[in-house]
């Protein structure tokens, strides 16, 4: 169970991305993150595994407090912690198993990785993954080879074979066209149920958060506006998400009593739907 | 309308007085060059005729001179071979201290750039002149030479393509949990891997050129038996080794195009 | 789904995973034999870099009396003067010769030649064309002038050669349509065509020159070089590295003057 605390984060800019985000995410639920650009999602979900330094607040994934790790302690508990990009991120220039083993990388020596000689099981179970995120036989082709639906599965392969206890989905498909989009999507829940691995996705199209979310919650300014199931979010709570508008008292079931037809119309104007990016 | 084209004859006025004004400064500094030069009792007008001369005696070369030339030439090309391997080795650290993106901190970034700067203002020649008188005369002296003026080509280049890289590869390697070693093999090595071989083939080639005359001042290679042969007016001689030099370098300049080319 | 695991291998380049391991093979024999020719043995290595300390000591701090000072500055300006008066005479000779050299001006044997000597301008050394010129023409400045000028004919005009054969012959057929003469067709339909680069690639070219000319006086063709081996010969190591300083210093300062002139005027 990952549990984030206070979160805040302060660039050198003197940007205030996060200003104390409490966020958890527990058993095998999937949460969607959303919030309009600049909301602090990507900090949000890059701070979690500290790519990006937090400035305050406390991170706990089970037993573990990732903020007080020093820098080995940190490699390690990055193994438990699998993470799919926006733009993909592998390494265009190696094979597809090549970027699959990566995820493996915390489990081998140097020597070892430079030689490419990862145990057996490592190798066979990268073989099961990409052949069920439906890349089987595909093993050897250059990841640069590949069109964008598909390096998006080989880095939710690289995510899975972690075997990690949480997994961070920074944008899956902005670089993706609607319709791979919610396939893609539908992939990446599906194998997150099957290994009952929860998973927090930072994702800024309404449409699929909705569709393949358990849990919701909105960010606004790098602030919490919004906590609540698909069901709740109406009108009013993504009004609250995209234009900001004061948070009301009754976070957590989201329902929103009035909304104006003002409102309305600009968030239906605001609101990106599945496709766009 | 008038306004607009009085503006833009005086732009362009000005842009012809910058040129004018280079164009003079080029010139003074030549006049200036010449007169201040010390050229001694040779005319130039004499130079065609001196040049033919020595170039007369050089006729025809001496294939026999071959057979002593086998030994320097291959001397020369392992110096180069050596050389290149030492500098590549060397050049990797530098490359990372010397890019942005992966140096550790500001001081180690000009260190990185001290380093490239020093091993490229300093003459291959030189270097050799210094590693003499470090290990002796021979051609250990002059392949370590060689390495220490490529470390800064290499350094250079190689770091320009580091900062070039996709960080993001980079960040995805390092979100799984790898150590340093491995982001490096894993991250970097594979998006730079092109341009390190590229650019090491490439060194190489300007290598063996640079080989040729380290015999100068006793660091080894095929330049012993040129200055030698020169020392001796053997000019025939100095014609036969000239010759196995431009053929070297005619072949590994293609064979360095041909292979860069293979590489994707 | 094979039962058991099953195992991955890095497709290689090449054919044959044998052929990787004998290329391998070949590459690592290849250095160990080069490492014996030129006598690499860690004894002498290890014992070169244990005196290494003491010689860094030598060479440091840098000094030079006042009188050698004066000598430093002397030899460096003939340098400069040398590569400033070679960059013109070669830029001067380059021109025919890139005319020559390019194959869609010039007729067949004439670009054969051409390409010829620009080769072989290219593949040696200016050390070893420096120390030509001397025999030639003895001692002095004007043996590094030739030198240079020879350096650069095969630069500037293998660029200048590439350029033209480059350029729109659409344009100059429009000159010649007009009636113009060859000189005029050279004058309006080529010459304005390669004007822009010529510039750049002139200053480029001096900024070389001056690194060649700080050199090249060690076989006794001009310049700061004579005295950098003289200094040497002498075991005068902190008179050395003070040359071997002014020699950077100008160097850093052609090439910015060089990088400025350029980015300004081209």
């Amino acid at each position: 169970m990952l549990r984030v605390v206070d979160l805040q984060k302060t660039y050198p800019t003197g940007d205030e991305a996060l200003k104390g985000v409490t966020v958890s995410v527990e058993g095998s639920e999937t949460v969607a993150m959303i919030g309009p650009s600049g909301a602090g999602k990507s900090t949000f979900v890059r701070c979690i595994n500290r790519l990006t330094e937090p400035s305050g607040g406390e991170i706990h994934l089970d037993d573990t407090t990732l903020t007080a790790l020093g820098d080995d302690a940190l490699r390690s508990a990055r193994r438990d912690i699998g993470m799919i990009f926006q733009e993909y991120n592998l390494v265009e220039r190696l094979t597809v198993m090549e970027n699959v083993l990566t995820g493996r990388l915390g489990y081998v020596s140097a020597w070892q990785a430079f030689r490419r000689s990862f145990p057996a099981e490592d190798v066979e179970r990268a073989y099961e993954i990409l052949e069920r995120v439906g890349l089987g036989d595909m093993e050897n082709k250059r990841v640069d080879e590949l069109s964008g639906g598909q390096r998006q599965r080989v880095g939710i392969a690289r995510a899975v074979i972690q075997q990690p206890k949480i997994l961070l989905v920074d944008e899956p498909t902005s670089s993706l066209d609607p319709e791979t989009s919610d396939t893609v999507m539908g992939l990446l829940t599906d194998i997150a149920a099957e290994r009952e691995v929860p998973v927090l996705i930072n994702i800024h199209e309404v449409d699929l958060a909705m569709a393949h979310a358990d849990r919701i919650v909105g960010l606004h300014g790098g602030e919490l506006v919004f906590e609540g199931t698909p069901d709740d979010l109406d009108e009013r709570g993504l009004d609250q998400v995209y234009r900001g508008a004061d948070v009301p008292e009754n976070v957590g079931n989201g329902r929103a009593s009035e909304a104006g037809a003002d409102g309305d119309a600009l968030a239906e104007a605001d609101r990106p739907l599945a496709g766009e990016t | 309308m008038a306004a607009e084209r009085r503006e833009w004859e005086r732009f362009d006025r000005r842009r012809r007085i910058g040129r004018f004004l280079l164009t003079l400064v080029a010139a003074v500094a030549v006049v200036g060059s010449w007169r201040f030069m010390d050229t001694g009792i040779v005319r130039p007008e004499t130079i065609p005729r001196e040049v033919g001369d020595l170039l007369t005696r050089m006729y025809p070369p001496d294939v026999a001179y071959t057979a002593r030339i086998v030994g320097p030439l291959v001397e020369t090309v392992q110096i180069a071979a050596l050389g290149t391997i030492g500098a590549l080795v060397l050049a990797v650290p530098v490359a990372l201290l010397a890019a942005e993106n992966t140096t550790p901190n500001a001081a180690t970034f000009w260190l990185g750039k001290v380093v490239v700067t020093v091993s490229r203002s300093v003459n291959t020649i030189v270097w050799a002149l210094f590693f003499v008188v470090l290990f002796g005369s021979g051609p250990l002296a002059g392949a370590v030479a060689i390495a220490f003026r490529s470390v800064g080509f290499l350094g250079k280049l190689l770091g320009e393509e580091i900062e070039e890289i996709d960080f993001g590869q980079v960040e995805a390697v390092r979100a799984a949990g790898a150590s340093s070693a491995q982001v490096l093999l894993y991250g970097i090595l594979p998006q730079v891997k092109p341009a390190l071989v590229g650019l090491s083939i490439y060194r190489w080639d300007i290598n063996i050129r640079d080989s040729t005359v380290l015999g100068f001042v006793g660091a080894g290679g095929i330049g012993v038996q040129l200055f030698r042969a020169v020392n001796a007016f053997a000019w025939q001689s100095v014609a036969t080794v000239l010759i196995v030099i431009l053929g070297v370098v005619v072949a590994t300049e293609s064979l360095s195009a041909y292979t860069r080319g293979l590489v994707r | 789904m094979a039962a058991g695991s099953r195992t991955w291998e890095r497709p290689t380049v090449f054919p044959r995973r044998g052929v990787k391991w004998a290329v391998y093979a070949g590459v690592v024999g290849f250095v160990i034999w080069s490492g014996v020719g030129v006598g690499a043995d860690p004894a002498r290595i290890a014992g070169g870099l244990g005196r290494s300390g003491s010689l860094v000591g030598d060479f440091l701090p840098p000094s030079a009396t006042p009188r050698q000072a004066q000598r430093i500055l002397d030899k460096m300006l003939e340098s400069v003067a040398m590569a400033t008066v070679s960059t013109l005479t070669g830029i001067v000779l380059s021109v025919p010769i890139a005319f020559m050299a390019a194959e869609n001006l010039s007729p067949k044997p004439l670009y054969a030649l051409n390409r010829g000597f620009i080769s072989v301008s290219r593949a040696f050394n200016a050390i070893i064309v420096g120390i030509i010129a001397v025999k030639a023409i003895g001692f002095g400045p004007l043996a590094g002038v030739l030198t240079i000028t020879f350096k650069t004919v095969g630069f500037f005009s293998k660029l200048l050669a590439e350029d033209l054969e480059d350029i729109d012959m659409g344009s100059v057929d429009a000159v010649r349509a007009s009636g113009a003469s060859p000189v005029q067709i050279l004058l309006y339909g080529v010459v304005p065509q390669i004007v822009p680069r010529f510039a750049g690639l002139s200053v480029y070219r001096w900024d070389i020159n001056i690194r060649t000319s700080t050199i090249i006086g060690i076989v006794g063709a001009g310049g700061i070089g004579s005295v950098l081996l003289t200094a040497f010969n002498r075991y005068d190591y902190r008179y050395v590295t003070a040359i071997l300083l002014a020699i950077v210093a100008v160097v850093l300062v052609a090439e910015g003057v060089s990088a400025v002139v350029r980015r300004r005027y081209t």
